[in-house]
């Protein structure tokens, strides 16, 4: 009887040892994926750390009742738009308790641009044309832009964004329609 | 394919080989932009991603300057919500005394009307008194005027 109750206490540690690995290797490979995601919603460099730690951390708590219907990406990714949701709701409503925002402007997030063997006439053109593309994304609503960034930043599938966000595949392509409609404006409009 | 296609919208509607055409490279300034876009934020989230942060610093910083914007604007407020009751207080008191001196002033006039009214009242009354009341020694005082002159 005691051996057996050894037995089940070590089988459970080892489980949770493996548990414990597999979550090790998840954020290991998934972390900077949600950081990037995040950073691209916000703009705002701490927060996008505060949320990715967040996310983890929530996932961790949760890790246990992961079943793999989707992939762990996905899995994250969902936590990671909750918590941006919840963080921006939490934000209207108690806008008080900060004053300043700490995103950082369209043109400083439009200098990232590797110059590559582009010219620098090509780089001017190129960096303004992800200015532009910041801009429309700036004008997007929560939604819009969550899917337009899972999209064109992280390129997710069309599934995968939608399980991601908890929307049916129908309602993702339309937002992502609208969203490129905007874009498509931002970019002719001002030629 | 266009990229649009890719998207689930056709190019139908289009006329045209030019159309297409102009559509086509619509479709290409998109996808050289969004590509761009993506090299941007991939390239920014690296950088982030590696660099070393110093959290402690920062939030002394920003709650240092929180406090003192808080401090300042509540010294504001407080300061235009004071200047307005003292302002408030100032109207209240001079509408009082000048209501004061105006019911004062009502008070004289009234006083002034009714003192001249029971002035008139007693001028009326005597006249009246010596027209209806004869001087009851005045016949004899006739007589007598008359006796004196026999």
């Amino acid at each position: 009887m005691a051996a057996g109750t050894a037995l089940e206490t070590m089988t459970m540690a080892t489980a949770q040892e493996i548990a414990a690995q597999e979550f090790s290797t998840v954020v290991a490979t998934h972390r900077p994926q949600i950081f990037r995601f995040l950073l691209a919603s916000t703009r705002d460099v701490d927060l996008a750390e505060t949320l990715t730690q967040e996310c983890f951390l929530k996932a961790h708590r949760n890790w246990g009742g992961f079943r793999g219907d989707s992939s762990a990406m996905t899995w994250l990714m969902r936590i990671a738009i909750n918590l941006q949701k919840d963080h921006w709701r939490n934000r209207r409503m108690q806008f008080w308790r900060q004053t300043q925002t700490n995103a950082v402007d369209l043109d400083e997030a439009s200098e990232w641009l590797p110059s590559g063997e582009r010219s620098a006439e090509q780089l001017l053109l190129a960096r303004e044309q992800v200015k532009r593309v910041w801009q429309s994304v700036k004008g997007l609503s929560e939604r819009q832009r969550t899917v337009f960034l899972l999209r064109f930043v992280d390129e997710m599938e069309l599934s995968e964004i939608a399980r991601a966000t908890g929307l049916s595949e129908g309602t993702v392509k339309a937002h992502l329609s609208r969203a490129l409609a905007r874009v498509r404006t931002e970019l002719g409009g001002k030629r | 394919m266009s990229f649009m296609k890719r998207l689930g919208k056709s190019a139908e509607g289009i006329d045209g080989k030019a159309g297409l055409e102009a559509v086509e490279a619509q479709d290409q300034a998109l996808k050289q932009a969004l590509a761009n876009f993506r090299c941007s934020v991939l390239a920014w989230s690296e950088a982030e991603f590696g660099r070393e942060r110093t959290p402690a610093k920062t939030v002394r910083q920003r709650s240092w300057r929180l406090a003192a914007g808080w401090a300042l604007g509540c010294v504001l407020v407080a300061g235009g919500a004071g200047g307005g009751v003292f302002e408030h207080q100032q109207k209240v008191q001079a509408a009082r005394t000048a209501e004061a001196a105006r019911a004062a002033e009502q008070q004289k006039v009234i006083a002034e009307q009714r003192a001249r009214e029971e002035e008139d009242l007693l001028a009326n009354v005597d006249s009246d008194v010596s027209r209806e009341v004869p001087s009851a020694m005045e016949p004899l005082a006739q007589l007598m005027t008359d006796d004196e002159t026999r």
